[in-house]
């Protein structure tokens, strides 16, 4: 399967999952598991930063316009999608890293622990500006911090649970080949 | 000239990150221009496209729910049938009900129409249902929804040809008034403080009024949205606010916000009348 219909399939596929799936969860109150944003942790390496943002906003705006609340998503997706590239620059180890595998997994970065750095910090930051967003609505920020945290905890077992059920193999490639 | 291209070339991508943001959190803050604009009608039609062939499956599975919920529903309608009541036999002339009942609709100002929940949520900040039935189909904007039971559910915001998005009472800027059924003097608003779905705000209520907890909250029939009766909820909690000469009171919405499948919507005949001569007495006092 060529990357472009992977991805195609991975937005539409991962934004019905969340809106008629995820949506209708009510863990405690109003901790929501959100695993959308999957899409932009897995997008590939070689996509150009500007492109990143933009789909990334595309994302957020389509669940945003399921959701009937514009611009929530589409601001918190399109902010990890700015800090995305930072992240696997820090945390890539070896040289070329990110010319020889084809997106961000456990294998290309080097390990479980950093991989669930860069995918807890994404997280943290896509929901805390979420949340952050929405408080700025209602005013009551102790409760949105714990809500954060929570719903980040959450979401972070449901991205490895996607992780172990769908197993992406990534080979590995050269240019020499 | 050539400084701010190189300027523009150089933080291209920070820059691009900036107008992503600026324009979300324009979309946030200008929420009803949004839906004005042209593309979001066109959102609204192909998310409600979706959200019906979801609904389809989500129908099939609550069938033996919804059954139970029309067997209830009949079950009350017949309660209310004439002939279940019987006036003890006296000699005077039968009196006829004095309001006239217009068969061609001239004299209604209620009429309710059935419309089938497409999309609901309750986890969000702001909380929308989407119904089946717009424009089209004669459902307007600004009429109040209520579920099968007489239980409020929210206002039309926005209709388009065949779908209509509801503000249900789950949403900060949902505000509806509200009456304690037992005293006519507990009058107030209803809000949401956005923590827990199912529970709403009773405010501005006098502690002169006479509330206690399990008593019955319904619309109080001065706004064109509702008529007289719908229940809103039950008293939940309730105590004194010290700072104001009001109560701080909590209740549970007699609709149930998980799971809506059929609702009705509440046209009023009068409603344009009433806009037009208010509109009037404002304008004469400018």
């Amino acid at each position: 399967m060529s990357t472009l219909v992977k991805n195609i399939l991975r937005f539409v596929l991962l934004i019905l999952v969340q809106f008629y799936v995820l949506d209708k969860i009510h863990l405690h109150q109003m901790v929501t598991p959100y695993i959308y944003f999957l899409f932009i942790l897995w997008m590939p390496f070689s996509l150009n930063r500007s492109w990143q943002m933009v789909l990334a906003f595309l994302l957020g705006f389509t669940l945003d316009s399921f959701r009937h609340s514009p611009g929530f998503h589409a601001a918190a997706c399109s902010l990890i999608a700015y800090l995305r590239p930072f992240l696997i620059n820090i945390l890539i180890p070896q040289e070329g890293a990110d010319t020889n595998y084809d997106e961000p997994s456990a294998r290309s970065m080097g390990g479980v622990f950093p991989y669930m750095i860069y995918a807890g910090l994404l997280t943290l930051i896509h929901h805390g500006w979420l949340f952050f967003l929405e408080a700025m609505e209602f005013g009551n920020f102790w409760y949105f911090i714990i809500k954060t945290l929570l719903s980040t905890v959450i979401s972070l077992v449901l991205i490895l649970a996607a992780e172990l059920l769908f197993y992406r193999k990534q080979k590995f490639r050269t240019n020499t080949a | 000239m050539r400084n701010v291209f190189l300027f523009i070339r150089r933080y291209f991508n920070f820059l691009l990150f900036l107008l992503l943001q600026c324009f979300s959190i324009y979309l946030i803050i200008s929420y009803n221009k949004y839906h004005s604009a042209v593309g979001a009608a066109v959102m609204n039609e192909v998310t409600g496209k979706v959200n019906t062939q979801y609904n389809k499956i989500d129908n099939y599975l609550q069938l033996k729910r919804t059954n139970e919920q029309l067997a209830k529903d009949n079950e009350q309608l017949r309660n209310k049938l004439r002939q279940n009541f019987e006036n003890p036999d006296t000699a005077t002339r039968i009196v006829t009900d004095s309001i006239p009942f217009d068969t061609l609709g001239n004299k209604r100002k209620w009429e309710y129409q059935s419309a089938k929940v497409v999309s609901n949520s309750v986890t969000a900040q702001n909380n929308f249902l989407v119904l089946g039935r717009g424009s089209a189909q004669q459902l307007n904007k600004d009429e109040g929804v209520i579920d099968p039971n007489n239980g409020v559910v929210g206002i039309v915001t926005e209709v388009s040809e065949n779908f209509a998005v509801v503000m249900s009472l789950l949403h900060k800027d949902s505000r509806i008034s509200g009456v304690l059924k037992n005293d006519a003097n507990g009058g107030g608003s209803i809000i949401w403080d956005g923590k827990e779905p199912n529970y709403l705000s009773f405010i501005n209520v006098r502690q002169s009024a006479k509330a206690k907890k399990g008593d019955t909250v319904i619309t109080s029939g001065i706004t064109p949205t509702f008529p007289y009766g719908m229940i809103i909820g039950t008293i939940d909690e309730i105590r004194p606010d010290k700072s104001t000469n009001n109560f701080i009171i909590k209740i549970k919405t007699a609709a149930n916000f998980y799971n809506l499948q059929y609702v009705y919507a509440i046209k009023n005949y009068q409603r344009e009348e009433i806009d037009r001569l208010v509109e009037k007495a404002k304008s004469r006092n400018q």
